[in-house]
């Protein structure tokens, strides 16, 4: 067991778990903040997506000892302006079914519109080609990153 | 359901003394099951008898003025914790903003009003609870009315509704949240005279999910998100063939780890298992890693996938047990061996994968206990738990959590999850215990779609209409052995081996199908959709070939196939025919592919335009004909099926197939068992829905059966070939 100070979604945290921990479970079970999601345990999902340092990272694979970084996640992605404008998009376009893998996927929308803020198809295929959505609301999700991106210019 | 249940002292059942255990115990239930579901769903189109549906058991008008309603059934995505409180609160003339949804506990009162238990299946959320909520919010309305009449003195007829306020005369008006105590005392009325569709507010229009906002910042909880004080963490090792044992087991490294609590051998439906208890779900992952265990695999089947093709493609060229026959079963032999053709087909098993993993909570206290599961089937898991746990199922407060997907897998006759988590509960009194399966226990751990074999023989008559059809079905039962089995296998044949094909809407003067289900060592279940996920394959590729031997339009032909009074299909037909001009119009490379279905008294017709890329299909728009009769959430019913294409898609994936080596199951995660991804499904989904004022039919499972054919159907015209192997491994 080791202690670690992290910052998440602003705040300061500290924990103390062992250190191959990945960070998933940290904020799940440490942290009590069960908006992101355990799906498959092998970055294969994306249902645990964050960002760390503000790139989307896999939570479900990153030891919590490799941390290097401040963490936002889906409780805190709506204080910054594309991540409320990608929110907003989603409840707008009714995205959303079973609604499980749907943190990682705006998690990972929002990464691609602050690098990429007018995607094509194909850059939103290849940025969110790993989220899995085992309902499959792909159709919709295309049209809410196109329509936050179009709100966001 | 109140039958004296026996406490249940050896609780190493294998799965047969556990069914059988299970349908004694349970006599109450599943004779209601039985009654509810032969008498009515099955064997006639009798309306079931009027029940009484107490209203404060679905609607609590609250005095901060919100209206509470109670959703009978799990939410997993389809939609109906919006739809049902739609249709109460448009009969109800409820203020729409006003209106919260709760998902109702284990009770009697909600049970599916024709199924006669409380389960999500058979596409029959809306198609059977329709009516059900409208009068329930009817009748509350009137006792709102009521309420109102006798405090103004006057007529309830003086008094309109609208928008949770009751008018009368002379400017009179209350607010519903003012006079709910008073209707409370009212007398339930026996009859009530429900809206003309003229008059609805809500049912018919695009209405937003009422979930939609906790699902996007992240704040609504799933059963995995369950935190309870003092709750404890459960895993179990399964063993790596159905239905091993464990010889012994080492669990010293295990026990090592801080955090760990307990460790113990446990019985499962299929062979015993090793469980572990933990602080955390990495602690219970670390512990069940370092477990070094015996298993006794002796005994029993080791499913092999390349024997098993063997074994079936044997079985499918002999009859099977007759599902339909009609006409003559010689008039094949009369036609010309140029004229016919012969059709073999295979289907792997598919595991479900909802993205939630599978979990249960339970906390047993003695005398009682509480059970919070995700779960598409809350009677028989209560019963389960109950069981498990040696109470009367009234014992068990059985709690309905929101579920990340479920797609058949949370409806699962023998309550295997939920059972798991009693059990280790069990030695647990007084401490929550969450079971969570991982996603390696999930794909690895059965209960999969079937593998099938299909083998048709078809003689093709002069007119280029297929004159005999002679097919045979190769695939296991989903019930034998079940107490459904008494309702869903006739003549041998379990009806979900078969549905989609003998019960085609397709004219087929000599039409004879019959069907063998093998007993396997893997256990089978309900996958989305049903038997229609293969039969549909089958039929909709082979009337597509003999569109293009005919040299007709695909949707000409399927019109003229078709019986006059497949009305659904034909009026779903005729409006994608509209609506899919684009055909005749595409770009090089690119090909579009026909495909109509109706399972769950929804008909659907599908057309796709799709090219090749890296070798793979590449599906760039469908457009879709639903015929669902009235559509209560029209934003709702185009969800469903934008998204449930892209689930039908899952049968196309390279790697959408569960395999057996040696009894083991060869994928174990997404990296080898791979559902379809945002490039995998159609880039655009337009839903036409055939404007119609009949009674509403379900929407969950027809999107499913079309997608697979229609996309292949084009596959066959860019390249020439006929794909009739899933998964589609190569182009």
């Amino acid at each position: 067991m080791a202690n670690y100070k992290l910052t998440v979604n602003g705040q300061h945290k500290e924990v103390n778990v062992d250190p191959s921990t990945p960070l998933l479970w940290v904020l799940r079970e440490e942290l009590k903040m069960t908006g992101t999601k355990y799906g498959c345990g092998i970055s294969a999902c994306g249902a645990c997506t964050v960002h760390v340092d503000g790139v989307a990272t896999r939570s479900c694979v990153l030891p919590i000892s490799l941390v290097g970084g401040p963490i936002i996640t889906i409780e805190g992605v709506a204080q910054d302006p594309v991540g409320r404008a990608v929110q907003d998009a989603w409840v707008d376009k009714d995205v959303v079914q079973c609604g499980y893998c749907q943190s990682g996927q705006i998690m990972s929308a929002v990464a691609l519109l602050k690098a990429t803020p007018k995607p094509t198809d194909t850059n939103i295929e290849e940025s969110m080609g790993g989220n899995l959505c085992r309902c499959a609301t792909y159709v919709r999700i295309r049209e809410a990153i196109k329509s936050a991106s179009q709100q966001l210019k | 359901m109140r039958a004296a249940i026996k406490p249940e002292n050896d609780l190493r059942l294998n799965r047969r003394s556990f069914l059988s255990v299970s349908s004694a115990a349970a006599g109450g239930m599943l004779v209601a099951l039985y009654l509810d579901v032969s008498a009515f769903a099955l064997e006639s189109n009798q309306a079931p008898q009027a029940k009484v549906y107490p209203p404060d058991a679905f609607v609590h008008v609250r005095p901060d003025g919100k209206i509470e309603i109670t959703v009978n059934r799990l939410e997993f995505g389809q939609g109906v914790q919006t739809a049902l409180p739609m249709i109460l609160a448009d009969e109800l003339d409820a203020d729409w903003s006003q209106v919260i949804a709760e998902l109702a506990p284990a009770a009697d009162v909600y049970k599916d009003p024709v199924f006669g238990i409380q389960m999500v299946g058979g596409s029959g959320s809306i198609a059977h609870s329709y009516q059900q909520y409208r009068e329930v919010g009817a009748k509350t309305r009137a006792m709102l009315i009521a309420a109102a009449a006798e405090k103004w003195h006057v007529s309830a007829d003086q008094c309109r509704t609208e928008n949770s306020v009751v008018y009368g005369p002379g400017n009179r008006s209350a607010r519903y949240a003012e006079l709910a105590k008073d209707a409370a005392r009212k007398p339930v009325p026996d009859k009530v005279q429900l809206k003309n569709p003229s008059q609805f507010r809500l049912i018919g229009r695009n209405i937003k999910r009422l979930d939609s906002r906790a699902k996007c910042d992240g704040s609504q909880k799933f059963g995995l998100d369950l935190d309870l004080p003092g709750m404890k963490i459960a895993m179990v090792v399964h063993p790596p063939v159905f239905g091993g044992r464990v010889k012994s087991f080492d669990d010293k490294d295990a026990r090592a780890l801080a955090g760990v609590r307990d460790v113990f051998e446990i019985p499962l439906a299929q062979g015993t298992g090793v469980a572990v208890v933990a602080d955390r779900f990495w602690t219970a992952k670390q512990a069940r890693d370092r477990l070094k265990i015996d298993w006794d695999l002796s005994g029993i089947e080791h499913p092999d996938s390349t024997q098993l093709w063997t074994k079936f493609k044997e079985m499918v060229r002999t009859p099977g047990n007759v599902a339909v026959t009609r006409g003559d079963e010689k008039a094949l032999e009369t036609i010309p061996a140029a004229n016919r053709i012969v059709a073999e087909y295979e289907f792997p098993f598919l595991a479900h994968t909802p993205m939630e993993p599978l979990n249960a909570t339970v906390r047993f206290e003695g005398d009682h206990a509480e059970a919070w599961v995700p779960s598409q089937f809350q009677t028989l898991d209560q019963v389960a738990v109950a069981q498990a746990l040696g109470l009367a199922p009234d014992k068990v407060t059985f709690h309905t959590e929101f579920a990340g997907g479920g797609f058949g897998r949370r409806a699962v006759i023998d309550s295997h999850i939920p059972r798991e988590a009693a059990l280790i509960a069990k030695r647990h009194r007084g401490t929550p215990i969450k079971l969570i399966w991982t996603r390696e226990d999930d794909v690895r751990g059965g209960y999969y779609r079937p593998m099938h074999a299909h083998r048709v023989e078809i003689g093709v008559g002069r007119d280029g209409m297929p004159a005999a059809w002679r097919h045979v079905i190769v695939g296991q039962s989903l019930v034998a052995g079940t107490p459904f089995a008494a309702m869903m296998i006739k003549n041998g044949v379990d009806q979900t081996t078969v549905e989609g094909t003998a019960d085609t809407n397709y004219n087929v003067p000599n039409f004879h199908v019959s069907a063998h289900n093998p007993t396997l060592n893997v256990p089978v279940l309900w996958w989305r959709s049903v038997g229609n996920t293969h039969t549909a394959f089958v039929m909709e590729t082979l009337i597509d070939e003999l569109a293009t031997r005919a040299k007709m339009d695909p949707i000409a032909y399927r019109r003229k196939l078709l019986k006059p009074e497949a009305k659904k299909l034909l009026a779903a037909l005729d409006l994608l025919e509209q609506k899919s001009g684009w055909r005749t119009n595409l770009p090089k490379g690119r090909a579009a592919g026909i495909s109509c279905h109706e399972c769950f008294d929804t008909a659907v017709a599908c057309a796709v335009e799709v090219s090749i890329e890296n070798k793979r299909p590449k599906i760039h728009r469908a457009t879709v004909a639903v015929n669902c009769g009235l559509a209560v959430n029209p934003l709702t019913v185009e969800s469903q099926f934008q998204a449930g294409l892209g689930f039908g898609v899952t049968q196309l994936m390279a790697h959408g197939a569960i395999t057996f080596k040696d009894g083991r199951v060869e994928q174990r995660n997404f990296d080898g068992y791979t559902p379809p991804y945002i490039m995998d499904a159609p880039t655009t989904v337009d839903v036409h829905i055939v404007p119609s004022n009949e009674a509403p039919t379900g929407c969950g499972e027809p999107p499913v059966p079309v997608i697979s054919p229609a996309v292949v159907n084009a596959l066959s015209k860019l390249t020439g070939k006929r794909y009739r192997s899933l998964p589609l491994v190569s182009v």
